[in-house]
């Protein structure tokens, strides 16, 4: 297929120095102000790279400790969330698609709050509850929507909504029974929140991420004919049902391992693919690297901003906030509605 | 390609039933039959799509359903009616995602030969000029084309085609069977399943006549297409005739006829009756005509609706013989329809008078039916006046 390499080459790289400029502006700014060049300095000297500049005490601290883990996993998770909603809008050829449809977010926030309120503490007990939970949900629904070894899209659509639909009932359930301490916790994890973000939770959803869209980039010019419609896909060569198998589950681990350790974020993955496809077209060989990117970037930026605020909003609600609007305007303005 | 014996059921209801079929190489196969036959059922199960409960399809020997996905789509390939183009794909990437099959995923490099097939598929299909257009910008019958493009540049021995001509103009549906056939020519094979039957009978070599889920008649067109075939396998009443222009059979759907059980004769003169007896055999009339020159358009209309005429040489007199048959089905018949032009030719002036009863019409009369039947006193079963 005829594609211009140097146009993806340039999108992407654009996109990436770009992300390493809101990564870096994000460590540096916050209630103390550091100098740009002390956050890169600090960040190679932690690397081990000899830099020779000196970093003054408590910038290195501050830098790597305290900013630095939250931007990464704001990178990591706005990475994620953009890349499963590009995949699930393709899947679905359906432009409202994002990673929830499938019933991930609301696994995860039932898995989360089970544990919240029935008040385990284990380390990482929480973020493990919210992964089994999405998984278990997404499975779910894919097994509630197979029949005779055939999935179809609308049937799994709807049996998502359902699922969906079901786990908010359970969510609310267990918030009217739990005590007032375990609701703000839950309520604070459901908006979703980069807050005290710690490394070892970036090293945990960094490798899962990273090889969930090295699989999902092998699939994108499979993705790319499957946009057509099943049938022509089969006739062209694909394994119609094992690609849904693989893309699905691909993008159930990559969303389950965003949400499970910042809580619901929406808008990244409905709102970002979108901005991508009018700007780079449908093809997901350019799509996919460019939305991924685009989505950690928008999530660094959007958290960094909150973060400045005066009342510091979770960022769930950020996105909501600065995502719907464009959304809508992009409904009115675009053509969104053509997907 | 050899399908045997197929039988397929989709949600518990038997769609095909013992299906077989084979295409052989340079050779055009129409698949025709009403709607609800399983045209599509079997296009789908040929292509590997749909599994069948019983039977199989070979291509050169190769069980397809047995076969990878991407291995089956290198032999086959599927020009679908219409595919959900709703992503803004430049033409150009449309088709080459005909070449999907011989890509592998770890090496997704361009060859140059793929490349050079792609422009060629395009340049066939006449698309070249919108190689670089969004395919959603596009008309219907553009869309097509992009379809026939792509199968063109997925390179199989065999391809099936959905409806190819359905929504095109004339033009285009010529055109695009025109591609076809010459794709066939090249040695190529092809299942093509065409609504139209004069087209089909046209265009391919053979036909395969489905009808509820089985063969009905397989074979050439001219032993294919026939009043019976129609009856038969579609319900259908028709006249059948060969096209003086292509020489393939030509179908004119005609209304359902009413029951009567009321003897009409018609009398010719030039191409007076042509036109009047539709109408009439569609109403339920048992209609003779003549005398008809031998081999006229009156003749010719008489010989599609299967009715008997008494015919003159061209260029002669009405023979003694030729008035006597034409004399005895007037006197047969409860009315004799005379065509306003025929009605000053001697001969008819007097086969007139040996009538029970005349009506003269004007040939451009579109209510011949009730003019007769008025004058037979009789009322129209098929007539809603009120009168």
């Amino acid at each position: 297929m005829p594609l211009g390499r140097l146009r993806v080459a340039t999108w992407t790289s654009a996109l990436a120095v770009l992300l390493v400029a809101v990564c870096i502006a994000g460590a540096a700014m916050g209630t103390i102000d550091i100098p740009p060049r002390f956050v890169l300095a600090s960040v190679l000297n932690a690397l081990g790279v000899s830099t020779g500049v000196t970093v003054p005490d408590p910038y290195p601290f501050v830098v790597t400790t305290l900013r630095m883990p939250r931007v990464a996993l704001g990178a990591v998770v706005g990475t994620g969330l953009a890349a499963a909603g590009t995949v699930m809008q393709g899947f679905f050829r359906n432009p409202m698609a994002d990673p929830a449809i499938i019933g991930v977010s609301s696994g995860a926030a039932t898995g989360a709050v089970l544990v919240i309120a029935a008040g385990v503490a284990l380390p990482l007990g929480l973020p493990f509850a919210a992964f089994c939970g999405a998984l278990l949900a997404a499975f779910g629904v894919y097994a509630i929507a197979t029949e005779g070894g055939r999935t179809p899209v609308a049937t799994l659509l709807l049996a998502g909504v359902a699922v969906q639909t079901f786990l908010g009932a359970v969510v609310s359930l267990l918030l009217v029974r739990t005590d007032d301490h375990s609701l703000r916790e839950a309520i604070v994890w459901l908006m979703g929140s980069l807050r005290n973000t710690m490394w070892s939770e970036v090293a945990t959803a960094l490798p899962v991420v990273l090889l969930g869209l090295v699989v999902l980039f092998a699939y994108a010019r499979d993705l790319n004919v499957l946009l057509l419609s099943e049938e022509d896909a089969h006739a062209l060569g694909i394994e119609v049902e094992r690609t849904k198998r693989v893309l699905l589950a691909v993008s159930a681990v990559v969303t389950a391992a965003c949400v499970a350790f910042v809580g619901i974020i929406g808008f990244v993955g409905l709102v970002v693919p979108h901005v991508m496809r009018l700007l780079v077209g449908p093809d997901h060989r350019i799509l996919l690297p460019t939305s991924a990117l685009a989505g950690g970037v928008f999530l660094v930026a959007v958290d960094t901003v909150t973060r400045l605020g005066a009342t510091s909003l979770p960022v769930g609600i950020a996105t909501a906030f600065v995502g719907a609007p464009f959304f809508l305007y992009l409904l009115r303005k675009r053509e969104v509605h053509e997907l | 390609m050899d399908a045997t014996d197929l039988a397929v059921s989709l949600g518990g209801t038997t769609i095909l039933d013992g299906v077989s079929l084979s295409v052989k190489s340079g050779e055009l196969v129409g698949l025709v039959g009403p709607n609800g036959a399983g045209k599509t059922t079997l296009l789908r199960t040929l292509a590997g799509y749909l599994t069948p409960d019983a039977g199989s399809v070979r291509v050169d020997g190769d069980d397809v359903h047995a076969l990878t996905s991407k291995a089956a789509s290198r032999r086959v390939a599927v020009v679908p009616q219409s595919s959900a183009f709703s992503f803004d794909f430049p033409v150009r990437d449309v088709v080459a995602m005909g070449r999907h099959p011989y890509r592998s995923r770890l090496r997704p490099a361009d060859d140059a030969d793929g490349a050079a097939r792609v422009e060629e598929a395009l340049e066939r299909c006449e698309l070249t000029a919108l190689a670089d257009r969004p395919v959603t910008a596009v008309s219907g019958g553009e869309r097509r084309r992009v379809l026939l493009a792509r199968a063109l540049a997925q390179d199989t021995p065999v391809t099936l085609l959905d409806e190819p001509t359905a929504g095109l103009d004339v033009n285009h549906q010529v055109r695009t069977l025109d591609l076809v056939r010459d794709l066939v020519d090249e040695g190529r094979r092809a299942v093509a399943a065409i609504h139209d039957l004069g087209l089909a009978a046209r265009y391919c070599d053979r036909l395969v006549v489905l009808s509820g889920g089985c063969v009905h008649a397989v074979g050439p067109p001219s032993e294919v297409v026939t009043r019976d075939t129609l009856r038969d396998a579609f319900d259908a009443t028709a006249a059948v005739g060969t096209d003086p222009v292509t020489g393939t059979p030509s179908v004119t759907p005609l209304t359902h006829p009413a029951d009567r059980d009321t003897h009409v004769h018609v009398l010719g003169a030039g191409d007076a009756a042509t036109g009047l007896l539709e109408p009439l055999v569609t109403a339920g009339y048992h209609v003779t005509v003549g005398p008809v020159v031998d081999g006229g358009l009156d003749h010719e209309a008489a010989r599609r609706l299967d009715r008997p005429a008494v015919t003159t040489p061209p260029f002669g007199a009405v023979g003694d013989d030729a008035f006597e048959r034409a004399a005895a089905y007037c006197r047969d018949a409860d009315g004799v329809v005379i065509p306003d032009d025929a009605r000053d030719v001697g001969v008819n002036a007097r086969l007139a008078d040996i009538a029970d009863e005349t009506v003269v019409v004007d040939r451009t009369h579109a209510t011949v039916r009730n003019l007769v039947a008025d004058a037979l006193h009789e009322t129209d079963p098929t007539s809603v006046s009120s009168e």
